[in-house]
Parts: structure tokens; sequence; C-alpha cells
């Protein structure tokens, strides 16, 4: 099922997603290339922060913080929730 | 042998250590147990240094096996070689122009998809390379089990699981080390193939590149660097070639870069920047199949 595609940032925590493009550029696109989220990367948001930003996202089994300033230029396909 | 270079090149300068049959690289990821593994192979013989021209320090310390003495070289711990701060850029200008005899790559045996992004990049500057697969003991609590056997054919490089905070692994590793250092076998690392599109701009720009770095950087490696945009490592090679030979390099080295820069434009930029996720495909599928 086509499920729509939305930014990282508006996926509610305890929620997977798939990455589908790192809208990030320059240094900053690298550094999360390097960390492992690239298109087709499974994402999990785990934990916002009090003040509701950054948030934890476990990716490839770190758990990475990401401001939204970030989050919201990667797209995602969020997932059903795992039964 | 190189003598030491002028300009900040503290790092080759210090190449061969007086004594030391040998220089072998530590490289990995942040928190991977790098240090530990350090400690573990050198005993309490550690102490660092800061090289000039340079803020970052790099630990160095000696250990003995088989009647050879070893020099190791404590990397920054990174993310990645592609030069995105000062740390990538030591640990890259080490790899590739500090030559060691080997590269011991640490990797987190409990992230090891992630980690095998650095691994990948490093096996692109040189084959020598062995994977030490460490913190199996975290790993064996969380379950997971790595098969080692398949692990180390992917990558075409020796595979050596350890948990060095209780030292268990590291003879092991000092014999990979020996084999590849003083015994020469030289591993096939698998490199990671990119879309034909790149794959045909690396070939032009590798074939220009060859006659100039004359097999002392990877040029294959140097072309994925240019395609990428990377502008530092077009100063460091002019800097590693100015030492190495005489004047003509550098006029070479302008012409060069001319050619380059017109093979990367027919590349595209956007293909360029694709480059680092195919690695992480080609590299982190397949080794998830290693997980039993």
């Amino acid at each position: 099922m086509g499920e729509p595609e939305i930014p990282l940032a508006f996926l509610p925590v305890g929620h997977r997603a798939r990455v589908v493009k790192v809208g990030v550029e320059g240094l900053t696109r690298n550094r999360l290339l390097d960390l492992g989220l690239v298109p087709s990367t499974v994402v999990e948001a785990v934990r916002r922060s009090p003040a509701g930003d950054p948030v934890a996202y476990n990716i490839r089994g770190a758990i990475i913080a990401l401001r939204s300033e970030e989050s919201r230029l990667i797209t995602v396909c969020p997932l059903a929730l795992g039964r | 042998m190189k003598s030491p270079v002028v300009g900040g090149r503290g790092v080759l300068a210090k190449r061969n250590p007086p004594g030391s049959d040998g220089v072998v690289a530590l490289a990995g990821n942040p928190n991977t147990g790098k240090s530990t593994v350090f400690n573990g192979l050198t005993g309490l013989n550690q102490h660092t240094g800061n090289w000039p021209g340079k803020t970052v320090t790099l630990a160095k310390g000696n250990y003995r096996y088989q009647n050879k003495l070893v020099t190791l070289v404590d990397l920054p711990g990174t993310y990645s070689l592609l030069a995105n701060s000062t740390d990538e850029q030591v640990a890259r200008d080490f790899i590739c122009f500090g030559k060691p005899d080997a590269t011991v790559v640490v990797v987190d045996a409990t992230c090891l998809e992630r980690n095998l992004n650095l691994a990948f990049q490093v096996m692109e500057i040189t084959p020598k390379v062995i994977l030490c697969v460490n913190l199996i003991d975290e790993a064996k609590r969380k379950q997971i089990e790595v098969d080692y056997g398949k692990l180390a054919a992917l990558l075409g490089v020796p595979v050596v699981p350890t948990a060095a905070r209780d030292k268990v692994g590291l003879n092991t590793l000092k014999e990979a080390i020996h084999q590849m250092v003083f015994l020469h076998k030289q591993p096939q690392p698998r490199t990671v193939r990119y879309s034909q599109e790149i794959e045909a701009a690396v070939a032009k720009i590798q074939k220009e590149l060859e006659p100039y770095l004359q097999g002392k950087i990877d040029a294959r490696w140097v072309a994925l660097r240019l395609l990428d945009g990377d502008t530092t490592i077009i100063a460091e090679i002019k800097k590693y070639l100015q030492a190495e030979t005489t004047e003509m390099a550098e006029t070479a080295e302008m012409a060069n870069m001319a050619e380059m820069a017109e093979a990367t434009e027919s590349a595209g930029a956007t293909e360029a920047s694709e480059l680092a996720p195919r690695a992480h495909e080609t590299g982190g599928l397949e080794v998830v199949k290693c997980y039993k």
C-alpha cells in the first residue's frame, strides 16, 4: 500500500519509517550519510526532548539526535506499526 | 625511504620511527573501543604526540611480536574519511600519505552495518586493511552472532574478532598484522562499484591521473574524491607529490586539474553526491546477511 511520504520531523515517537530522500545539502548531508542515514534505511523516532526538538532516532542500531532543521528535509515513508 | 617533508606534513616526517620495523594505523568510528585495542596491543607503552601543523593529537605506541617492533598509530575516531572535519582529514591523510604498512579498522560488532562505511572508505585508499570486529562480548550479550568467515569473504580482507577489554583476540590480531606487514600477505578488498555513469567518469579521470600519481596514491580513489568535489585533497596531493618529485609535477598537476574539472562536470554533480549511499547499499545490505 502506497503510504504517503512525509518529512522525518513529522514522524511520531514510536513509529518507524523508510528513508526516501535525504534533502540536506553540503557537509551536513555527508555527515548524515556517513551515520547510515541513506535512502531505504529504516529509522525509528525513539524519544523527543522536553522542548520538542531535537528528536532521537534509531538509525541502524545507533541512537542519533537530529534537529528539526535537518529532519524536516529528510523525506520518509512511514511504516505500519509493527505487529 | 621518503625524507621528512616540508610544510607541516609532520605525519610523514614520523613515518619510520627509529628502530621500528613497521607502522600500523588504527582507524575506526568513535566508541568502538579503538583506544582499548591500542592499549591492549601496546601495553602501557603509550604516549601521545602532537603532530606539527595539526591540532589533533595522534597516539603512538609500540609492541614487539615475533621479534619485530611494530609502531601503532591511533587515528582520531571518525565515521568517514571524506574530510568534513579536521579529525577526518588527519585520519585520511595518514592512511593516504603516511603509507602505513597496514591499517586496522576497528568496528563495533553490535553496530556492524554502520561501521562498515568507514571500512569501505579505507579499502578504497589501500588494500592493506585488517578488520578488527571489537566488542564481541557486548554483541554476545545482545545475542548478535557474526559470521566472520563470510564477512572476510565478502570484504576480501582478514577479519579478527576481539573483545579488547578482556584481551580476547589480540594475539590473533597481532598475527594478522604480522602476516600482512612482514610476510606480505596482501588482501584483495572488494571495492565499491558505482553506477555506470560514475564508473565511466572515474575511468576517464583515473587514466589521466595515473602518470602523475605514479602508483604512489590510488588513482581510482583520487578520481572518486574529485568527483565528490573534495577540494582539500588536491592541495594535500600537491604537497605530497611536490615533496616526492620535482617542480615539473606541479605544472603537470595544474594541467591535470583543469582536465579533472572538465571530467567532473561531465559526470554531473548530483551523481557524485550519491556516491556515499551507494557505498552503504553495497556494503550494508550484503553484510546484514552475515548476521546468523
